[in-house]
């Protein structure tokens, strides 16, 4: 793991703005931000521990749990919000039996999250699972959808 | 009528309603007399997939609805009437929409392939740069955007040609200028139509700013969450390189410009111009006081010149065609065209362009098509989570930038999300606060700490339990939160709630006194049961229910488990037979 970790320290330290990247590639490389990979990029590239906690709460792409293989984004925008997205992660979360709180499946295979606004407004509600989305949802037709996922 | 071209919409709402499939349908059975061919988006979201047929002799139709079995229909001209939506030959039911609207931002949207860089040249692609740099000076550009009499679209207004000027003017030889996509107003997907349908216009408005301005170096500052965006522009950006249009010395007149795409992580604040910077900088997203402004003192300290996506996708057009003819659209103070993004309760949800002055119900009922079900129209929300509702009787506001503001909302980026009797205006307002309250970087304490405190008290209403006092302390916070903020967000971040007030008070006394929610929406103030005598046990509600708490077999009596019911209404909405009973 720390020969790729210090691929990318190489490829970035000593330049400006590198946080962003940083951690962006790490995650990439190990699916979520681990506290012990963020205190090895801290003593590798002399950037604060703090200042990387910093940047990587600030932003919501960013995650400090492990996250199941599949993310679910429940779109949470206005024409979605007055289109039934309440209703629709309600049941997306129950089909998944995740209890209050919970977010990933006990079998790591789904992750759900919730996201300003998808951009999709024309087609409300909408989810994105992975790069697609999927438009125009009601409740009957998210067994389906999930169920096409390993 | 013989065939010549078809091509299908690929954007983000074509392909979520299966463009790809169509596509592939199409190219199956494909004659070879029949040029296939991919496009990007109309607008017309409501009906994708959508197809043009293009005739031998120029003519088009446009069709909807598609699914992959109508192939076979559209290659032998046997697509039923219902599927026309556009057409030059015939009367078909959106030609008036299309024919409302002055497409100038999204004149190649839906007609050329986005990733083809020949289809943009062979409509005056990059003309308008090559005739900047071999014959205008930047003083020239720069006056004749100011003639234009353009405002920059991503919320705040401000002439471009006075920020190119700024940004030309400010000393020092190392200049940059960034394109702003983050595009995070819940209910606007306008920049996103643009990247995906036209890529090479924002780039071309983008290199024609970096020429005037004297920058050699720029950033487009994209969101995440518009993958297709990304993957189009990078193209884009590569090829409009690979063809000398960027990179090194463009047209041999030794100017050079170098963009660099950046992803955003996921803040609504970075879309502020300072916090983008800050971001792009890899730092956390958070505003800074202004001045210096980033004319002066941008991204590295250095002068920066930031505009939206529209904006810059604006000037190739200008340039082409002249200051005075983009000037003719518009109002006084308000000039040219504005793409909007429908959505929420109306029927043609999707993006249109209209010049500006246009009235809020020419563009809901003419070219909206109206609101979805022919239900009553309660509200329409412009501006996002900086701006406002604005009700029925303000119908006939014209949309201008000084017009808007005056009915509370501000014209923002272009999203207007249409709301009918089924919506809650606290509920409404509740919903932005909640969002801007999230998203507050945190710097400011009014806006970190008061819109909790609103939200707060917002809940509390809609939980019933609201006293009438709330409504001052409302009012109170909001005036602190406007007057102690630092940017934007803080600074509009009440509007929601106060044009709600304004606009639909009797709908929080209905909360506060009565412990009612007139629309039905606040689950601690409604109750759902099933009529015996009108249940035909049809099993829709029960399919509807999203934690399965209606139980019966079908064609018997329907029942809802009360102790585990979460008030969603979602029986209610669907159920055919007014057999669900809301109280
Ligand atoms: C909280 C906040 C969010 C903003 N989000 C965006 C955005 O997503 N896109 C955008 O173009 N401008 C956004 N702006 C406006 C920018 O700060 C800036 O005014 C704009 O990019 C300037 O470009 P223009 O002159 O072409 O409009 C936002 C402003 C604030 C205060």
């Amino acid at each position: 793991m720390e020969i790729n970790i210090d691929k990318i320290i190489t490829k970035y330290k000593g330049k400006d703005g590198i946080a962003i990247p940083l951690l962006q590639e790490l995650q990439e490389l190990e699916g979520y931000l681990a506290p012990e990979s963020i205190r090895y990029l801290s003593e590798h590239t002399g950037i604060p521990v703090a200042e990387l906690y910093g940047v990587a709460t600030f932003y919501s792409m960013f995650y400090l749990e492990p996250q199941g293989r599949h993310i679910i984004r429940v779109c949470k925008g206005t024409a979605c919000h007055v289109s039934g997205a309440d209703t629709l992660g309600v049941a997306i979360r129950s089909y998944l039996g995740l209890s209050e709180g919970e977010n990933t499946t006990s079998d790591s295979r789904f992750t759900v999250l919730e996201v300003a606004c998808l951009g999709c407004c024309s087609l409300a509600p909408v989810i994105m699972i992975g790069d697609k989305t999927y438009g125009k949802l009601a409740v009957d037709k998210i067994g389906k959808i999930l169920d096409q996922y390993e | 009528m013989t065939i010549k071209t078809i091509k299908v919409g690929m954007a983000s709402c074509g392909l979520a309603s299966g463009a790809e499939d169509v596509y592939h349908a199409i190219q199956k059975n494909l004659p070879d007399s029949i040029e296939l061919k991919k496009t990007a988006c109309l607008g017309f979201c409501f009906a994708e997939p959508m197809v043009e047929v293009i005739d031998e002799a120029g003519k088009s139709e446009f069709f909807g609805y598609l699914t992959p079995r109508d192939a076979e229909k559209l290659l032998n001209n046997t697509l039923p009437d219902r599927k026309l939506l556009i057409s030059q030959k015939r009367d078909a039911p959106a030609n008036k929409q299309l024919a409302r609207q002055v497409r100038i931002v999204s004149r190649h949207s839906g007609s050329i392939d986005p990733e083809n860089i020949q289809d943009y040249l062979d409509d005056d692609g990059y003309m308008a740069l090559k005739k900047v740099c071999s014959s205008m000076s930047s003083q020239e550009v720069i006056d004749e955007m100011k003639a234009s009499g353009l405002r920059g679209r991503g919320g705040a207004g401000f002439s471009t040609g006075l920020k190119w000027q700024f940004a030309k003017d400010a000393a020092g030889d190392k200049k940059y200028i960034i394109c702003n996509a983050d595009e995070g107003d819940p209910g606007a997907f306008m920049d996103r139509n643009i990247l995906e349908s036209d890529p090479h216009s924002v780039l071309e408005g983008m290199a024609i700013c970096a020429y005037t301005v004297g920058a050699q170096n720029a950033y487009i500052y994209c969101r995440a969450e518009y993958p297709l965006a990304v993957k189009r522009l990078k193209k884009a950006i590569a090829d409009a390189e690979e063809m000398g249009f960027l990179g090194d010395n463009i047209f041999n007149k030794g100017f050079s410009l170098h963009i660099v795409l950046k992803e955003g992580a996921g803040a609504f604040v970075c879309g502020e111009e300072t916090a983008l910077i800050a971001s792009i900088e890899g730092k956390r997203g958070m505003p800074r006081l202004r001045p210096p402004f980033p004319a002066q003192s941008g991204l590295w300290e250095k002068p920066t010149n930031i505009n939206n996506v529209e904006t810059f996708a604006s000037v190739a057009w200008i340039i082409n065609h002249g200051a005075a003819a983009y000037a003719a659209y518009g109002t006084e103070k308000s000039k040219g065209t504005k793409v909007f993004a429908l959505a929420g309760k109306i029927k043609n949800t999707g993006l249109i362009e209209v010049p500006m002055g246009i009235t809020l119900r020419e563009i809901i009922y003419d070219i909206g098509g109206g609101i979805k079900d022919d239900r009553p129209f309660k509200a329409v929300q412009l501006g996002g989570p900086s701006g406002g509702c604005i009700p029925a009787d303000l119908l006939d506001t014209q949309v201008d930038y000084d017009s808007i503001v005056k009915t509370g909302a501000i014209m923002g980026s272009g999203g207007m999300v249409v709301m009918d009797d089924t919506t809650c205006m606290v509920n409404i307002a509740a919903f932005f606060l909640d969002f801007t309250q999230n998203e507050s970087c945190g710097k400011c304490t009014f806006c970190r700490i008061g819109t909790k405190r609103m939200l707060e008290i917002l809940q509390r209403i809609q939980n019933g339990e609201g006293v009438l006092e709330d409504i001052e302390k409302l009012e109170y916070l909001s005036e602190q939160i406007i007057n102690s903020s630092l940017c934007g967000l803080g600074k509009t971040a009440p509007n929601p709630v106060l044009t709600t007030l304004r606009y639909f008070k009797d709908e929080y006394i209905a909360h506060i006194k009565d412990k009612r929610c007139p629309a039905g929406v606040c689950s601690a103030l409604v109750h759902f049961e099933i009529d015996e005598e009108k249940c035909t046990g049809c099993t829709l509600c029960a399919r509807a229910c999203p934690i399965h708490c209606i139980s019966g077999e079908v064609k018997k009596l329907h029942l809802i488990d009360q102790d585990s019911c979460i008030s969603c209404g979602a029986c209610y909405t669907v159920c055919k037979f007014d057999a669900v009973i809301r109280t």
